[in-house]
């Protein structure tokens, strides 16, 4: 059944945005979530990317469709959860926010208005990174935050999922990454919230 | 990985890779291509898999010697593919139609993008599907399958190939950025050989073989270049044996069969689904990305009190023309979202003949469209 109050959202479908620059890992983020969603937990997802130059450089986003059923309308319309790398992309996307929505955002490299309410849930996944040696690790670090604060996707999908996903011989240090981000979200999160979107 | 080189798994990727997946396990062993926007990931692909399972990647000067290319590799045995999207595809309608006044068996994926001319290179259209049917010039037909998913995209693309060795035509693949683009599930299960279609070969002595002498399914068995059959190709008009004759009679002759082959068999080509036709007061007729959202249009519509339904086209080419007269008797109304001004719409207004009105919901392109605007429609078209 379609939720009116949100277009052509189908009532169950959970939706990602993930923003930032190209070269952040937003890509490889949402390409770890949906599969995260559909092979490890079973469900259904769609990744959907913007594409071209931007990718590369410019501003990027991916965007993940989660539901328990097949995906009709693979774009996100009302995110449930927004994660934000860059001050650009949160001037686009932190308007008109669904109620409930929730926004994580790297302190380092977005300064949110001091208005927002919620205020977003806040980790220094680039700094933790550059502190553990590779700053690439950072969306890492990010999605094992996410795991520990939402119950979008359960965490050891989510964590087989970046597995099977890095290079051949840094999963030792992927799972420290992402198990540094769990961490931190277990102590500074707020688990649950965005559990029914 | 199995020995053959092709996957098997579940898998999270994108339609484009789907597709060139779906080659691989379909036996396709050559691919030549020129990349384009939404296509190249196709191409991409095609270029890293090719070399491990003994298969050939060339990657052309532009599309129109892309497409002779894969006509050639197909003359000489191997199942054949390119993949382009927009301009591309118009440079490639010559040479397709050479492919078709040659019985080649190959598949031409188009990843369809906004359009006229460069359009909107990386966003979604289906503005192709009448340039599918007519593209090159003369009276001819062919086959066109079109997927919503990247699951679906797999699967289709060794259909395509099946059709294709079986009628000796070239089949395309009429998919969409948005199809392209878009990573979900994929399941690959193991093909067995049973499941392939390869082209009938002669199985008479070489000195008797003509060939182009078709059988009783109007289909000639194929001989491979240089094996010792008789081989001849030429895009004149030919007799059996492939040499010119200028005259009406073999043209007649020749035309008709190539057009007959696919009109006479084409209960064995058409595929659709159907979802809620049996006691349905206006149906959506939708194809490819556009079925999605229909799908969800018309359980909207079926909760507010509507006796909606839906026809996914599967193959546009041939028209599902039987089924639409069929299903005019019943309906009051077809509505047909497409994401261009109106093409299909006007074959399922041929087929409707005034027994059931036709509604279209356009969409110019660049994305998809909202399952509201269809559900809007749809009540407009039971009022």
């Amino acid at each position: 059944m379609l939720d009116n109050k949100q277009g052509c959202k189908s009532l169950g479908t959970k939706e990602i945005r993930i923003a930032g620059f190209g070269g952040q890992g937003v890509v490889l983020s949402g390409l770890i979530l949906g599969q995260a969603a559909s092979i490890y937990d079973d469900g259904f997802s769609a990744l959907t990317q913007s594409y071209g130059p931007e990718a590369r450089g410019g501003s990027c986003t991916a965007e993940v469709v989660i539901s328990d059923e097949p995906i009709g309308y693979p774009y996100v319309q009302s995110p449930n959860v927004l994660i934000i790398l860059s001050q650009e992309a949160y001037n686009k996307y932190s308007q008109d926010l669904p109620a409930g929505a929730l926004m994580i955002i790297d302190p380092d490299l977005v300064k949110p208005e001091p208005s927002q309410n919620p205020a977003p849930l806040s980790i220094p996944a680039t700094r933790m990174a550059r502190d553990m040696g590779r700053t690439v690790v950072a969306n890492i670090i990010i999605l094992g935050f996410l795991a520990a604060v939402s119950d979008l996707i359960s965490p050891e999908a989510l964590k087989n999922s970046v597995l099977a996903s890095v290079p051949k011989g840094t999963e030792e240090f992927n799972t420290k990454a992402f198990e540094l981000g769990y961490n931190y979200g277990l102590e500074h999160g707020r688990k649950g919230e965005v559990a029914d979107g | 990985m199995p020995e053959d080189g092709a996957l098997c798994g579940t898998f999270f990727m994108n339609g484009d890779v789907a597709c060139a997946e779906g080659a691989i396990s379909a036996g396709c062993r050559f691919f030549a291509g020129y990349p384009i926007t939404p296509a190249t990931e196709v191409a991409e692909r095609m270029s890293e898999r090719l070399p491990h399972v003994g298969g050939i990647y060339i990657q052309m000067e532009d599309e129109i010697a892309s497409m002779n290319a894969i006509l050639g590799a197909s003359w000489a045995g191997l199942k054949a593919m390119t993949s382009t999207s927009g301009p591309g595809f118009s440079l490639m309608m010559e040479n397709l139609g050479l492919g078709v006044m040659l019985e080649t068996p190959c598949v031409l994926v188009n990843i369809q993008r906004a359009g006229p001319s460069t359009g909107l290179p990386t966003m979604a259209a289906q503005g192709d599907m009448m340039q599918a049917r007519w593209g090159s010039h003369g009276s001819y037909e062919i086959i066109a399958l079109v997927p919503s998913s990247p699951q679906e995209i797999f699967d289709l693309t060794i259909t395509a190939f099946n059709l294709s060795e079986r009628y000796r035509v070239p089949v395309l693949v009429m998919s969409d950025e948005a199809v392209g683009h878009m990573s979900e599930k994929v399941v690959i299960p193991r093909i067995s050989p049973k499941e392939l279609v390869s082209r009938r070969r002669p199985d008479g002595t070489q000195e008797q073989y003509l060939p182009y002498k078709a059988d009783e399914d109007l289909v000639p068995p194929m001989a491979i270049a240089g094996e010792g059959y008789r081989f001849h190709v030429t895009g004149l008009t030919h007799d059996e044996r492939g040499y010119p004759v200028m005259t009406v009679e073999a043209q007649d002759q020749l035309v008709r069969r190539l057009v007959d082959k696919i009109r006479l068999n084409k209960k064995d080509i058409i595929r659709y689904e159907e979802v809620g036709v049996e006691d349905a007061e206006v149906i959506v007729c939708a194809y490819g990305i556009s079925t999605r959202v229909a799908r969800l249009a018309v359980q909207e519509a079926r909760n507010a009190g509507i006796r909606a339904g839906m026809l996914r086209l599967i193959t546009v080419w041939p028209f599902a023309e039987d089924r639409i007269r069929e299903l005019a008797q019943q309906v009051k109304a077809f509505v047909v979202p497409e994401i261009n001004y109106g093409q299909i719409v006007l074959e399922v207004e041929r087929c409707a003949a005034g027994k059931a009105s036709t509604l279209l919901v356009p969409h110019m392109g660049g994305g998809v469209h909202h399952p509201q605007t269809i559900l809007k429609a749809i009540k407009e078209a039971v009022q």
